[in-house]
């Protein structure tokens, strides 16, 4: 468990952030650029000081301002992946993953040849970083991060200096991280479609404070997010559970809740895990079960929640057997069906807006657990 | 080297080991120095910097004379060094690398302080959460990445230190063979009816020592860059 509650004053403006990461997990500290993230992940690495608060991650108290514990950096076992990589120019790529190494606590988790393999970087060992690609700089900063045996993984946007090309390149490799180490990481994003694919938990910030946290399928149902991703990035993410191949079709069938949808997807193995994002602007409600449609996706459930998003619109969430998903419709077409909690509705959603991603639980996982 | 006379030998070797001394007893404090004044605000940081670069400003003999009240034989300095150590630096060739060293300090300083203020700081955090301690982040990440300005430095330094004049001659004094540098035998010669010749001969010393160190400079600052991948 990461515990953090830390205040900062930095000229007018004001951090007061709390938060609580079980471990393992990814949290995704999410917000708009300048929102404070990057001072918070600052203060939780040591290369900040907080004027008051505590940082304890599992029985380690590594900031507690009114005991006037202060845990250096360099001894606080947290490993941290820059924006920018910060690679030693002067050292190979080698010399540079072995930095941390060299430095860790006797207890060692992970291998220079596990991470070289989980990240691909057996190619790159001899190179100077300079001759590195944005992409690969990124592969290597985590390697040289995880290498010197962390007990948390601090990334803050490690992404955000790459074109989109390269982000798609080097995401994979954080989806590999998540699934093979058991690791608790931290990650800074302003983009919600990486928070989508890669986090098991969720912060929301907002102006220095953090204004909500949960699950990711919880948070992606919160109001709060609203504001900073827009209305029409809303939605729900569900966890599904593959069932099997369409083999006309091509498409996986996946269950969510009590349903069942069908997928364009990469072929995936029966039981396989999947997350599956419901936008809120791409529901279409029915009060009686549809028929004679092209819509291949409905799934039945119960309104729990109409609530206002705008003047002309509302937010209605519906339980499709204990998962939530959410939708968005005019007030008008709320009033003519006379939607209100309780009432048994039909969700309907195209296949081709869904999208889905592969996803591991890290607490399904258990490999080596880094030593307290 | 049988094209030079024995004084000019002489000379010449005295003058390459007093500046050799000089940059290596200074070496470590300038670059002490130079992380102190960039990296550190304290109270009194203004005057610190302005007492490293008096040198630059002072006539050399005001150096040299200062030095002679430090470390002369009843200087404060001067009379505990030869109590506790025995070193004798009056008349001898380590008073002349002391006043040298002191004159070319702040060259040193100077071109230390623009290489390491150009060391991302961002460096060393990294290797601060990779588990390095002070002294070994200075070690493995600030120093390497400074050394350009510090090899300027000490070149800079060393060829500085071949051609202080004044204060090694208020200090030390002129003596051959024990701090008659080459500029000090240049004005010797100076003094001499018929010495022109002689005065020549050094001068176009001094001129191929000069070149000589700032070539190298140039070529080390190439070879460091490269590896640096700059």
């Amino acid at each position: 468990m990461l515990s953090v509650a830390v205040r900062k004053r930095l000229g007018s403006f004001l951090l007061d952030a709390r938060f609580e990461l079980p471990t393992p997990g990814v949290m995704a500290l999410f917000g708009r650029s300048g929102c404070g993230k990057s001072t918070l992940v600052n203060i939780i690495a040591g290369l900040l000081s907080a004027d008051a608060g505590r940082v304890a991650l599992d029985d380690a108290v590594l900031l507690n301002t009114d005991r006037r514990i202060y845990v250096p950096p360099e001894n606080r076992r947290i490993g941290y992946v820059f924006q920018d990589a910060r690679l030693f120019p002067h050292m190979s790529v080698a010399a540079n993953l072995k930095y941390g190494q060299k430095r860790a606590p006797a207890h060692r988790f992970v291998s220079l040849d596990t991470v070289a393999g989980l990240l691909d970087l057996g190619p790159l060992m001899d190179r100077r970083t300079h001759q590195l690609s944005g992409g690969e700089r990124q592969r290597v900063a985590m390697g040289r991060a995880l290498l010197s045996q962390p007990a948390l993984l601090l990334l803050d946007e490690p992404l955000a200096s790459l074109d989109a090309a390269r982000r798609e390149e080097v995401f994979p490799y954080l989806e590999t991280l998540r699934d093979q180490l058991a690791i608790p990481m931290v990650y800074v994003s302003h983009d919600f479609d990486e928070v989508l694919r890669l986090a098991t938990h969720v912060v929301l910030m907002e102006s220095g404070k953090t204004i909500a946290q949960g699950g990711v399928g919880e948070m992606s149902l919160n109001t709060g997010l609203r504001s900073i991703i827009g209305a029409d990035a809303l939605g729900a993410t569900v966890a599904g559970t593959v069932l099997g191949t369409d083999a006309s079709s091509g498409m996986i069938r996946v269950q969510v809740g009590h349903g069942e949808l069908n997928l364009q997807a990469a072929p995936a193995a029966v039981g396989a895990k999947l997350r599956v994002h419901l936008l809120a602007r791409d529901l279409i409600v029915a009060t009686q079960a549809p028929r004679h449609m092209s819509v291949r996706n409905v799934l039945s459930g119960t309104v729990t929640t109409v609530s206002s998003d705008d003047a002309d619109s509302d937010l209605i969430a519906i339980d499709i057997g204990g998962t939530l998903i959410m939708a968005r419709i005019t007030k008008a077409a709320t009033r003519e069906l006379a939607l209100v909690p309780g009432r048994t509705v039909w969700a309907l959603v195209k296949t081709v807006s869904l999208r889905s991603h592969s996803f591991v639980a890290p607490a399904a996982i258990s490999t080596a657990r880094p030593g307290a | 080297m049988m094209w030079l006379s024995p004084s000019e030998a002489e000379a010449l070797h005295l003058s390459l080991s007093v500046a050799a001394r000089s940059v290596i007893v200074s070496l470590p404090l300038a670059v002490l120095m130079a992380w102190v004044l960039t990296r550190r605000r304290f109270l009194g940081h203004t005057l610190l910097d302005a007492f490293v670069h008096l040198p630059l400003v002072l006539p050399p003999v005001v150096v040299g004379y200062l030095l002679l009240l430090l470390f002369g034989t009843r200087g404060p300095i001067g009379s505990w060094l030869e109590r506790v150590f025995g070193i004798e630096l009056i008349f001898t060739r380590n008073g002349a690398a002391l006043a040298t060293a002191v004159m070319s300090f702040p060259l040193m300083v100077r071109a230390m302080r623009i290489s390491l203020e150009n060391v991302d700081r961002g460096l060393e955090q990294a290797a601060r959460t990779l588990g390095a301690g002070a002294i070994d982040r200075f070690a493995t990440i600030t120093l390497p990445l400074m050394l350009p300005g510090v090899l300027a430095g000490a070149i800079t330094a060393f060829s500085a230190a071949l051609g202080e004049f004044g204060a090694v001659i208020t200090f030390v004094s002129n003596i051959p063979g024990e701090t008659r540098t080459l500029p000090l035998a240049l004005y010797t010669a100076l003094q001499m009816p018929g010495g022109d010749v002689a005065a020549a001969r050094l001068a176009c010393m001094s001129l191929v020592l000069g070149l000589g160190g700032l070539l190298l400079s140039e070529w080390f600052a190439r070879r460091v860059r490269r590896l640096l991948g700059r």
